[in-house]
């Protein structure tokens, strides 16, 4: 992988010296690490948000609970997690669209919505959505009118966002189930929609 | 959803690319699974503060986007190792000669020994 002559050990190699040498000082049991990978790649995930999302669209008291106490309003749905010390989900509507970022790093909501698409982790998008939300957007398919307000939240230790997005048209008749299928995970970092099955 | 794409500096394919479906996989190499649940284990286990380990990251990414020649590619989970490893280091938990003897013993072994994790 990496043919560096003053570095000939490859990234993996790395981590797993690391792993072996944690493990036999008594720091780590390897099996933890095998539940925790177990759980980011299978159990925790964006089906989360949309199950949140959906059920803020049917109920407009929790749609209420979810704008004024994130955190709350997820722990009610019995969703807990690491890196969700604060959550605050940003209501889009006909004239604002809200859009999620971390300039700095990485930080995301993991308990509503695993961990991050690759691209988010970029330096392109992180200092590109900030200077030029609006032509990113368009690049990433997301074209908005000019007369919709962009508002981009950048991420912190502190703080993480989700993007609650406006309900499609013509989902009247849906059930929270079938609403909840149609959240993608994109829509709730803002730079995609949700759309009604054709 | 999206099939039109950019001319600018959103790479159109790879994994770098911008979202066309929720199909990405969350780990692009398993090492970047391990390296994470090590992470998290450590920090569920009270060694240090998620934090602690943010600022470390914050700081592995900005001394790479800092370096004047971008040749290479980013690749956010070495950002990621390099920032675990200073951290390991600080708190006298895995010295940097260690590491280096134990990664290097591991890469002398025989080309195609399996890399399942037997300990």
């Amino acid at each position: 992988m990496s043919d560096h002559d003053h570095d000939s050990d490859s990234p993996a190699q790395r981590a797993e010296a690391l792993e072996s040498l944690l493990a036999e000082k008594g720091l780590l049991d390897p099996g933890v690490v095998d539940g925790i990978v177990e759980r980011y790649e299978r159990d925790i995930g964006p089906m989360r948000g949309a199950q949140i999302v959906a059920r803020a669209w049917t109920d407009p008291d929790y749609r209420r609970r979810l704008l004024t106490d994130g955190t709350g309003a997820v722990g009610e749905m019995g969703f807990e997690g690491a890196q969700m010390e604060r959550l605050e989900v940003k209501e889009n509507a006909p004239g604002v669209h809200n859009v999620v970022v971390c300039t700095l790093c990485s930080c995301y909501p993991w308990a509503v919505l695993g961990l991050p698409p690759t691209w988010y982790k970029e330096p392109a998008y992180r200092s590109r959505i900030v200077r030029e939300p609006r032509r990113v957007l368009t690049e990433m398919g997301l074209v908005l009118d000019d007369e919709v307000e962009i508002k981009v939240w950048d991420s912190s230790a502190e703080i993480r966002y989700m993007v609650l997005p406006e309900r499609p048209n013509g989902t009247e008749g849906a059930s929270e189930e079938e609403l909840a299928a149609m959240v993608g995970r994109d829509a709730m970092i803002g730079v995609a929609k949700v759309s009604a099955p054709a | 959803m999206s099939e039109r794409i950019a001319e600018a500096d959103l790479p159109i394919e790879g994994p770098a690319a911008p979202p066309r479906s929720n199909g990405e996989l969350v780990f692009e190499e398993p090492w970047q699974s391990r390296l994470f649940g090590l992470t998290l284990a450590l920090q569920e286990q009270g060694v240090f503060a998620w934090k602690d380990f943010q600022t470390e990251l914050i700081a592995a990414i900005a001394e790479w986007e800092s370096r004047a020649d971008h040749q290479e590619e980013y690749r956010y989970y070495e950002c990621w190792q390099r920032a675990f490893e200073k951290m390991l280091r600080d708190r006298d938990l895995c010295t940097a000669q260690e590491l280096d003897q134990r990664s290097h013993q591991l890469a002398a072994r025989p080309h195609g020994h399996d890399h399942d994790h037997e300990h």
